[in-house]
């Protein structure tokens, strides 16, 4: 019998893989926990039905909990982050024209965003030049990792993201399909959404979320912040239990099992092989051109599932950046409010495994694996750059407001 | 002077659900009330339409898309909240079991819009009852003809006449504490199965 019940919901996207192996694979009832999965149609279902306390906790975009605490949602209730369901797992795809014009301008299949980036701002100058209509990008929600990578890769290649490209919001599942009949010309979305627009001879994957923000956070689990304050015990268990699952989804012994298990119609309901390519990082980038990507996806390995202030952080300088919300001190106690790295070692600590010491790390320092100061077993962070070098030091929170570029400024 | 009458626009792929909404929308004295299937070019008809209340379904997986759209129709000062008062979680609670959310321009009074509300939960519940008890209705047509076909087959193979068959089923189904429909079932599967010389 178990002795708590959580309620919890899930988008049909790979990275959901914690939360449901939790469940099927036994971690959750082993640490006493009934959990229950909802599968849901749309983030805006998932934010409402925690709000009413049909979910006490779900599968959240990273910065989802931060728009719903900071109000910029229409229905939103208190949500905090004590667990990060993985880091990275995104691509931008194109569609094959775009390709073929970006390959005309010096793009290659190496998925490299400097140059890909490149290639496609002289496209973009070119078609603006023969006055055809902007090229329009698809991401899943505004706030969402997928929003404010591609415009951090858009506008560090010096495209404005807000005037010479439109983007546009679609839900994952819909992405091939909107490509395919040409309603839209790319997106940036998580996998297998991506690789199931190469397999269908429909799209080329033009770079990853790993090049442009290598170990880049992604999904979170957030919570319902009432119900964590009244069942620290169920949400100390359950973070618990998530643990063991991201250790077991990240173990490749047990790739195929996840495969498999991802690939039912309850889950994602994609094939199998498809569903491998974000755990190897071996990727068909289209046209049956192989690359493999270090750290594409990692739901475990890296400290992946501490929920680092400095990633709450990075997310509310791009809702800045972008006109979401307005810089104030009141706003910035929000975001680390946010993201709960005390709850996540509260929770673990009595498993004696590695925990990061700090609450906020620099973002993009690291250029190699390096193994950190933590309590208990050794840890590995790292390498985790921005693609442009540049650094996000949250404890220069102004200075990097102050000098990041806006579309505007990006286009000067 | 009484307020200009509100402007109200259904979204909702169910074609039978929304014609239901539209119906009783219209019974309650609203006439100005579009109904749209496909999400496809949605901004333009907001943008023409422009109404004061969005009703859709939880169910349509393009809310997020949506919802993005009424954010940034901010930008033309015409914000839209969702439901008219936060505080009122009983009637949001309401609307999302019955699967229903609505968008509401801001600053309109939540005496005008609250009963457009409550129309939209209760015919979203109506239709849900209406769905279930078609299908409870389907269930019982099909569990009628099974029965009629076991009936037959026990008549066919045992000489029995219709009213001992009957009987024979029901005494079957209440000493194994099975539903008619079910031991009926279990024996045109072996009649089935043994084909038509078997039985």
């Amino acid at each position: 019998m178990a002795q708590f019940q959580v309620n919890a919901g899930f988008m049909p996207l790979f990275d959901s893989a914690v939360l449901v192996t939790a469940r099927e694979i036994g971690f959750a009832e082993r640490e006493g926990i009934d959990l229950r999965l909802s599968r849901e149609t749309s983030w805006a279902n998932i934010r409402d039905r925690i709000a009413i306390g049909h979910f006490d906790v779900a599968h959240m975009l990273g910065p989802m909990p931060l728009a719903c605490n900071l109000g910029l949602t229409p229905l939103a209730s208190d949500t905090i982050v004590p667990f990060s369901l993985g880091l990275g797992g995104n691509c931008v795809t194109v569609s094959n024209a775009v390709w073929d014009g970006m390959a005309a301008h010096g793009a290659l299949a190496d998925l490299d965003p400097t140059r890909s980036g490149a290639a496609l701002r002289r496209l973009i100058r070119a078609r603006a030049a023969a006055s055809e209509s902007p090229l329009r990008f698809a991401v899943t929600h505004p706030h969402s990792g997928h929003n404010y990578e591609l415009r951090y890769w858009l506008a560090g290649c010096g495209i404005d993201p807000s005037n010479e490209v439109e983007i546009v919001i679609v839900p994952p599942p819909f992405m091939a399909d909107a490509l395919a009949a040409g309603r839209i010309d790319g997106y940036c979305v998580g996998e297998p959404w991506n690789s199931v627009s190469v397999v269908a001879g429909k799209g080329h994957i033009a770079t990853v979320k790993a090049a442009i923000w290598r170990a880049s956070p992604e999904k979170v689990l957030g919570v319902r912040k009432s119900w964590a304050r009244d069942h620290p015990d169920a949400l100390s268990a359950l973070l618990r239990a998530l643990h063991h699952a991201a250790r077991w989804c990240q173990d490749s012994q047990n790739h195929a099992e996840l495969t498999d298990l991802m690939s039912r119609p309850a889950f994602l309901g994609q094939p199998a092989e498809i569903e491998m390519r974000a755990l190897t990082g071996r990727l068909d980038v289209g046209g049956g051109v192989l690359r493999k990507v270090d750290d594409f996806f990692l739901p475990f390995d890296k400290a992946a599932n501490f929920p680092w202030k400095s990633h709450s952080l990075w997310f509310y300088t791009q809702m800045v950046r972008w006109g979401d919300v307005r810089h104030s001190p009141a706003n910035t106690s929000i975001a680390l409010d946010c993201y709960r790295p005390d709850l996540y070692r509260a929770a673990l600590k009595p498993l004696g495994v590695a925990l990061p010491g700090a609450n906020a790390k620099v973002e993009g320092a690291l250029t190699t694996a390096t193994p950190v100061g933590s309590a208990g077993a050794s840890l590995i962070l790292g390498p985790d750059g921005f693609f442009d070098s540049r650094i996000f030091d949250p404890d220069m929170l102004d200075g990097y407001i102050a000098t990041q570029a806006t579309g505007l400024q990006a286009d000067a | 002077m009484s307020p200009a009458p509100l402007k109200i626009l259904v979204i909702d792929e169910n074609r039978i659900r929304s014609a239901i909404i539209e119906a009783g929308l219209r019974e309650a004295g609203y006439d100005q009330v579009t109904i749209v299937h496909d999400v496809g070019g949605i901004a333009r008809r907001i943008a023409e339409i422009e109404p004061d209340v969005i009703v859709i379904d939880l169910e349509n997986p393009n809310r997020d898309m949506l919802e993005n759209m009424f954010q940034l129709s901010r930008a033309v000062k015409r914000p839209i909240a969702m439901f008219v008062d936060r505080s009122d979680t009983a009637s949001i609670e309401a609307a999302v079991d019955a699967g229903v959310s609505a968008y509401i321009i801001d600053g309109l009074r939540k005496e005008r819009v609250k009963p457009i509300l409550q129309m939209a939960i209760s015919r979203f519940n109506a239709f849900s009852r209406m769905a279930r008890e078609l299908e409870e209705a389907r269930g019982e047509l099909e569990g009628r003809k099974l029965i009629e076909r076991a009936k037959g087959i026990l008549m066919k193979s045992r000489g029995m006449s219709e009213e001992d068959a009957y009987a024979l089923l029901r005494k079957t189904a209440m000493n194994q504490n099975r539903k008619l429909a079910d031991v009926a079932q279990s024996l045109v599967t072996a009649a089935d199965l043994l084909g038509p010389g078997g039985l």
